[in-house]
């Protein structure tokens, strides 16, 4: 089975909002991507994101919360101009991404929003220093800067992301480190170039969990000192309560909730953030809750109308068969695509049907 | 002997290299009850999975095992050859490996991979390998036409299962599982665990289940096995380790992932990394990671002291309690 991309159309989304303003950094509107599934004349298509609007404002962290297969990580390479979009558009402080086409524009862009990958076993080149990703990086984005500002700049980024002390651990080569240590380094290789926005995905889920610790406090600090907002990408909800203002909830290519991180984990509106949440193991909480969801995610392959999330939801009405759900507001700056989750405001005092565990 | 399925003793596995003997797995005991649910825990280069091998008797070299015993059954794993070993491994005991993508063969039929291990074991006719096959199958909640199926056409969760099913073919009394849901997401693993936790209740098999993450099993075992550095840093009751955990790493495992419910507290982790078990750290081996480590702790080795119905190596119990008998 290949995956081919479907073609692009490069037209402009329909709300091409004020980008730039309020703190604004960054900003999609119906982004969407779908791949070819077989051959050149198939017309399969795998939906991997679906009309996704979001927003990611000046020093923020934002997460993307789902589990394999709902497209956050699409999301993350639209953004990263590894794929270029179906439809929709990504607008960077004004710009929209995927019309820069000279190199300046591009390497500028690149700068700006690096990505931080997965797995940091496989991110490196075995035959390198470690320098070499961050030398290399500052070469093509700060061509300013002379050998000896280079070296300096490199440690000085080591330093940031707790790699000392920096002279040495530059010389080493990835087998010579640990895990989390790797993953330092392609924080470090991120913040070389001056980042406006990391892009992180997953960046701690190969780690072991006495490691992740340190990388998520590491990320929390970066937005502090380097004045940097962070795309945190995860399928581990309680880590991104630890380290994000704001949580943006995917299922089957589509954002099915999002909001400020405590309103969506203490006040979860659609009921795939509901069963999420009572899924994450907790050796704090006492009984062991008994689901019958075998948690299988869908393979969105030519979906028509409807909530994707209805066969394994309990609250589906016959509509959720027909309209797919459009994201409506929940409460302040908190949205839910559900037909059945109740607003906030009108809720207040009676128990909504889908706000019952 | 004892009422224990398996008794393991004084078990050291030794990495046998070139320039140096690397020591996985240090003067390791432990028992299983019949039923019952342990869980072992500790970060990755820890010895569990090289623990775990040793027990099922799947080391190759350069893994060896260098001393101890590993009674099943009241008979020495350890003793048995190969033509021995064939007729326990499997039916008396079987392993669910840590990535289901791989232990699988794409190449291969669900259902002619059960067929093959079958075979293995014991002379079936086919029509009777089909049907063990539907019914084991069926335990684990796929349905019976996915013996059909390649691994490809699997979730990842769905692969988990038709690993378990797969270990459940002959009804052995123990298995075996290495990390099985660490590649699954949340709903998945919960899910997966739920359904461990039901089959063994309904078979009465028990598990030695190892991962790295502490959390995992919290809900699920009965009891758990810390391991550090090769060695066993605490083992106790899950519910007393939870609650209050004597080793200053299991603290810091416990303080290291954050919570979803609850405020919202700053997580301290564990700084540094696990040391290199070829030149494991003089004294106590988590010294260099430790925060309350004591000046002592550099050239003292603890040993494993009783504190209550725990067991656990650390110096900050040696006046308390007296060493382990049995180490």
């Amino acid at each position: 089975m290949s995956v081919v991309p479907a073609a692009t159309a490069g037209s402009d989304g329909a709300a091409a909002a004020t980008a730039g303003s309020d703190g604004v950094l960054l900003q999609t509107a119906g982004l969407t991507r779908h791949f070819r599934l077989g051959g050149l004349l198939s017309r399969r298509m795998l939906h991997a994101v679906d009309d996704l609007d979001m927003v990611i404002h000046e020093r923020e962290i934002v997460a993307l919360v789902g589990e394999s297969g709902s497209g956050k990580t699409t999301v993350a390479r639209l953004l990263a101009m590894i794929y270029p979009p179906t439809r929709g558009t990504i607008l960077y402080r004004g710009r929209s991404v995927h019309k820069l086409r000279s190199r300046k524009d591009v390497l500028w862009y690149r700068g700006e929003v690096p990505m931080v990958f997965q797995d940091p076993y496989s991110a490196m080149n075995p035959v390198f220093r470690v320098s070499h990703g961050v030398m290399r990086n500052l070469k093509l984005h700060r061509p300013e800067l002379d050998g000896e500002q280079r070296r300096e700049e490199a440690e000085r980024v080591f330093d940031i992301v707790g790699l000392n002390p920096a002279a040495d651990m530059l010389r080493k080569f990835p087998y010579e480190m640990s895990g989390g240590q790797r993953q330092r380094v392609g924080f470090a290789q991120a913040l070389a170039v001056r980042p406006k926005l990391i892009l992180a995905d997953e960046p701690v889920s190969m780690l072991d969990v006495s490691i992740r610790a340190g990388i998520l406090n590491m990320m929390a600090r970066l937005r502090a000192e380097a004045g940097a907002s962070l795309l945190y990408i995860t399928h581990d909800i309680a880590s991104a309560r630890y380290v994000a203002d704001r949580i943006i909830v995917m299922y089957a290519g589509h954002a099915v909730e999002q909001g400020p991180t405590e309103v969506v984990l203490s006040r979860p509106k659609h009921p795939y953030t509901q069963l999420l949440l009572s899924a994450v193991p907790d050796p704090r909480a006492k009984a062991v809750p008994v689901s019958a969801d075998s948690g299988e995610p869908p393979r969105v392959i030519d979906p028509g109308e409807g909530c994707r999330f209805r066969q394994r939801c309990r609250y589906a009405i016959d509509e959720c068969a027909r309209v797919t759900p459009l994201p409506r507001p929940m409460g302040p700056s908190h949205d839910a695509a559900c037909h059945v989750a109740v607003a906030d405001s009108i809720e207040e005092g009676t128990t909504a049907s889908a706000e019952s565990r | 002997m004892s009422e224990n399925l398996l008794e393991v003793e004084d078990l050291s596995v030794s990495y046998l290299t070139d320039t140096a003997d690397i020591g996985a797995v240090e003067h390791v005991s432990l028992s299983v009850h019949a039923g019952e649910f342990l869980g072992i825990v500790g970060e990755s280069g820890c010895g569990k999975s090289t623990l775990l091998f040793a027990i099922a008797q799947l080391l190759s070299p350069p893994a060896a095992i260098t001393s101890g015993r590993v009674v099943f059954k009241g008979q020495d794993l350890v003793q048995l050859s190969e033509n021995s070993l064939r007729l326990v491994r499997w039916r008396d005991y079987s392993v669910v490996m840590q990535s289901a993508m791989n232990a699988l063969n794409p190449m291969k039929s669900i259902g002619a991979q059960f067929a093959d291990t079958i075979r293995a074991h014991e002379h079936m006719s086919p029509v009777g390998i089909k049907a063990r096959s539907a019914e084991v199958l069926h335990l684990v909640g796929i349905d019976a036409a996915h013996l059909e199926s390649y691994p490809h056409q699997l979730s990842g969760g769905m692969r988990q299962r038709a690993m378990i099913a797969m270990a459940l073919l002959f009804t052995p009394q123990l298995v075996i599982m290495d990390e099985p849901t660490s590649a699954l997401d949340v709903v998945a693993q919960r899910s997966l665990m739920t359904q461990i936790k039901d089959l063994q209740q309904q078979l009465g098999f028990a598990v030695i289940f190892v991962t790295h993450d502490m959390s995992v099993v919290a809900n699920y075992s009965d009891r758990v096995m810390v391991m550090y550095a090769g060695q066993v840093a605490e083992l106790g009751e899950t519910k007393s380790i939870f609650d209050r955990p004597l080793h200053p790493y299991s603290k810091g495992l416990l303080d290291a992932f954050p919570s979803v419910r609850g405020p919202r507290r700053p997580l301290i982790g564990i700084p540094g990394s696990p040391p290199d078990l070829g030149r494991p750290p003089t004294g106590c081996r988590f010294h260099p990671r430790c925060n309350v480590a004591m000046p002592q702790c550099t050239t003292t080795e603890p040993e494993l002291y009783d504190v209550d119905d725990a067991q656990v190596r650390c110096l900050l119990f040696a006046e308390h309690a007296a060493p382990v008998a049995t180490r």
